[in-house]
């Protein structure tokens, strides 16, 4: 009752001293009359302490245990999310690449062709709680847009939403194609549109975002992705085998379980500080929908941070480790053999492991920043033979 | 005759108190349905509001007491403890209208003598905190504990009375001007316990949900209690004697209701050392107050059953203060308490006050009532009881 507080002092220690005269004016009354006060306070205190100390030892009541309290499913968010009704679905999100509308330029590359769309809508990002998102094509994060190195991206920004946005491509690109504020076009206001061309290069884990101004609640309200250049196996000649399993399509590639994870938050009280946190967008939701993994086939992350207003994110695999590259810009590991890797935010890069021989079972991976997993990212694989 | 006076039947004087009535509900439907308001684009997002009015903590966990106060309703959509989502159970489930109140209900393994902060998590995102300052298993209501609370209420309200009363035959050797000495001081800690319930009322009445306008009700339950015990009081004459005793002790009585609220509720979330410092604090305070109710005694020859009466009725209430603060609490009701208690004292001010200026008047020697005897007595009294405050709120 902190708040509604009765009490009427905040704390106290042991009532000290004499006891305050009734008058001064007759010193040997008073004197007599402290003794008579002063002993009856004593008297009371006397009394009332068996009963205070029996209070405060108070033996007939429960402790509360484990056994009373569900331990492990007790940290949890209550209830299910409508996925359907927000339009994305975090298990499905994993796998989800876009591809884009493919061509041919006049030169004769490869031309990719993507129509990103600026949305205001309300999302669900906890049972219950909805958050007013600003997206790209309906959700967060938004589509993820995955090429190969040296394609000819052409992405139509569409802005439908209520403010003037932009799209920011990591990658290498003219300054006109920035989108960024007061560059090249610039701002694109509500209703109008921009598109945005460049070469894919270089190959990596990679991500875009809306760099309007300001920065921060547009990129928090929800407006990034991820944009995944796959190598060509032609120009890396001396890492064939490891470009061709990160080639979409090729057969080499077809072998390993892909999956896309952007670490978000949500600051849903304008405090900034974010009340959830996930993999993903929706707290919890690979709690309470294990990701199946295949125990025989090897696994590769695509993991980028777009945390906002934390330093840094990490991500904490349980009951094993992984190689890690970092941007996912280079084909041998950057670091090998860790089991926890801390990222800043846009940073990104690739994880690979196998649970290969491993017990089938549920295995944790989550924040290695506890708040973070407390506040919904936290996460499980379901291992199968 | 009124009507014949008025030329018309019956039926249309009817008709003409109906007439304006029916206005008012046309005016109120009016502004429901064409919403004057629109043109000003309200359509602001609904305030949410929530309010803790009480937590309960036991073996199976946290359960708090919550009201929604906003203009939407509203729906408890997550709840952390420490920063973690946990789970809970809302009963009854679903959204709440206005003033509606539920139960939230948090299995969470605390840790006895610590701090937890709850966080209630709405639909949209807002957070109301409600902090468990020292986690403790709230008293629940048996047999034992009900006798255990009545017997700190008669420690804190019953036994100080009676102690000051005790002073009564040395209060009977003074003289006329020991008599207005002794008033002036009873008016002066009477004044202290006026400030101290009102605040009091007013902190609790912030912690009530914002729609009870709980302050409004503090000043009104004292407006309302001041008069009506001022009308009942004056039926045979202006009080004095036994009579004046006894509003002495009712008013005193319901400040003490006060006391025993916040001992009750200190022992009920926990802070087990501030309840017994408050027992011991306002043990003392009370002597005062046993002195003040024997003041207008001493001009004649009293009862003993009288005296056994007056500890009753300023003591006692203090064992049903102990009892709502331990078990039934909600701010609310706490506040409108203390608010009629705070217009019983300023009528027995008013009482006192009154009965001091007559006694000076028939008195030539003693001087007027605003005499210098009288100005040290209703400062010693103030003194008297900031001096005993002090020790309770060191
Ligand atoms: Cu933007």
């Amino acid at each position: 009752m902190a708040n509604t507080k009765a009490g009427k002092k905040e704390d106290g220690s042991a009532p000290t001293g004499g006891v305050p005269t009734m008058s001064a004016d007759n010193g040997r009354r008073a004197l007599l009359r402290n003794g008579l006060l002063g002993g009856a306070a004593f008297l009371v205190s006397q009394i009332t302490r068996p009963f205070v100390e029996a209070y405060a030892q108070a033996p007939e009541l429960d402790r509360p245990g484990h056994e009373h309290v569900e331990a492990h499913g007790g940290m949890t968010t209550v209830g299910t999310v409508d996925h359907a009704r927000n339009g994305f679905d975090p298990s499905v999100i994993l796998t989800d690449w876009d591809t884009g509308r493919s061509g041919e330029t006049s030169d004769g590359k490869r031309l990719r062709e993507f129509t990103l769309t600026a949305i205001d809508k309300e999302i669900e990002i906890a049972p219950g709680l909805f958050f007013p998102a600003w997206t790209y094509n309906g959700r967060v994060p938004g589509p993820t847009i995955r090429v190969t190195e040296g394609d000819r991206v052409r992405i139509h920004f569409v802005n439908g939403g209520s403010h003037p946005h932009t799209i920011h491509f990591h990658g290498i690109h003219s300054a006109e194609m920035d989108g960024v504020p007061n560059f090249g076009r610039g701002m694109i206001n509500p209703g109008e549109g921009f598109t945005y061309e460049f070469d894919a290069f270089p190959f990596g884990s990679h991500l875009y975002h809306c760099h309007a101004i300001p920065l921060k609640r547009h990129i928090h309200k929800g407006l990034y992705g991820s944009f995944i250049v796959d190598p060509d196996p032609a120009l890396h000649p001396e890492h064939k085998e490891a470009a061709m399993s990160r080639l979409l399509g090729a057969p080499e590639n077809d072998r390993w379980q892909e999956l896309v994870m952007v670490m978000n938050g949500f600051d849903t009280n304008f405090d900034d500080e974010n009340e959830v946190y996930a993999a993903n967008t929706i707290a919890h939701a690979y709690m309470k929908r294990p990701i199946h993994i295949e125990r025989d086939r090897p696994v590769r992350i695509y993991l980028s941070n777009m945390v906002e207003f934390d330093l840094v994110n990490s991500f904490h695999l349980h009951a094993n480790f992984f190689d890690y590259y970092d941007h996912g810009t280079t084909l041998t590991p950057t670091h090998r053999t860790i089991d926890t890797v801390m990222q800043c935010q846009a940073q990104r890069g690739i994880l690979e492991f196998s649970f290969e021989g491993f017990e089938p079972g549920q295995y944790m991976f989550h924040a290695h920043q506890s708040e973070f997993a407390e506040l919904g990212w936290m996460s499980l694989f379901e291992v199968v033979a | 005759m009124s009507e014949r006076s008025l030329g018309m039947p019956t039926r249309a004087r009817w008709l003409l108190a109906v007439l304006p009535l029916g206005l008012v509900v046309g005016l109120v439907w009016f502004y429901l349905a064409t919403d004057p308001l629109e043109p000003l684009g309200a359509s602001a997002p609904p305030v949410e509001e929530l309010t803790v009015e009480r937590s309960v903590i036991d073996d199976r966990g946290f359960h708090l007491h919550v009201r929604a106060d906003g203009s939407e309703p509203m729906r408890i959509a997550q709840v952390q403890v420490d920063g973690a989502y946990w789970e809970f159970d809302l009963e009854p489930a679903g959204a709440l209208a206005r003033l509606e109140s539920a139960w939230v209900h948090i299995p969470y393994p605390w840790v006895e003598g610590e701090t937890h902060l709850v966080s209630l998590v709405t639909g949209s995102g807002l957070i109301f905190e409600h902090e468990i300052p020292v986690a403790i298993a709230t008293p629940t209501f048996t047999l034992s504990r009900l006798l255990a609370f009545a017997l700190l209420g008669l420690y804190v309200g019953v036994v100080p009375v009676s102690l000051g009363l005790l002073f009564y035959p040395y209060l009977k050797t003074l003289g006329a001007r020991g008599l207005q000495f002794l008033l002036a001081l009873t008016i002066g800690l009477l004044a202290f316990l006026l400030v101290d319930t009102l605040q009091e009322g007013l902190e609790l009445a912030a912690a009530a949900a914002a729609a009870f306008q709980a302050q409004a009700v503090v000043w009104l339950a004292a407006a309302l209690t001041f008069l009506g015990l001022l009308v009942a009081g004056r039926r045979s004459g202006q009080p004095r004697g036994a009579a004046l005793a006894y509003f002495l002790a009712l008013g005193i009585g319901l400040h003490n209701l006060g006391e025993g609220l916040a001992i009750g509720a200190a022992f009920a979330v926990g802070e087990v050392a501030l309840g017994s410092f408050l027992v011991i604090g306002f043990t003392l305070h009370n002597i005062t107050e046993g002195i003040g109710i024997a003041a207008p005694l001493t001009q004649r020859r009293s009862a003993f059953w009288t005296f056994v009466g007056l500890a009753a009725l300023a003591g006692l209430p203090a064992v049903l203060g102990t009892w709502f603060g331990a078990f039934a609490y909600a701010p609310q009701w706490a506040a409108l308490f203390l608010g009629i208690g705070a217009g019983a004292i300023l009528q027995v001010i008013v009482e006192v006050a009154a009965y001091l200026s007559s006694l000076a008047s028939q008195d030539e020697r003693a001087g007027n009532w605003w005499s210098f005897t009288n100005l040290a007595g209703v400062a010693t009294g103030i003194v008297v009881m900031y001096l005993t405050a002090f020790l309770v709120s060191v």
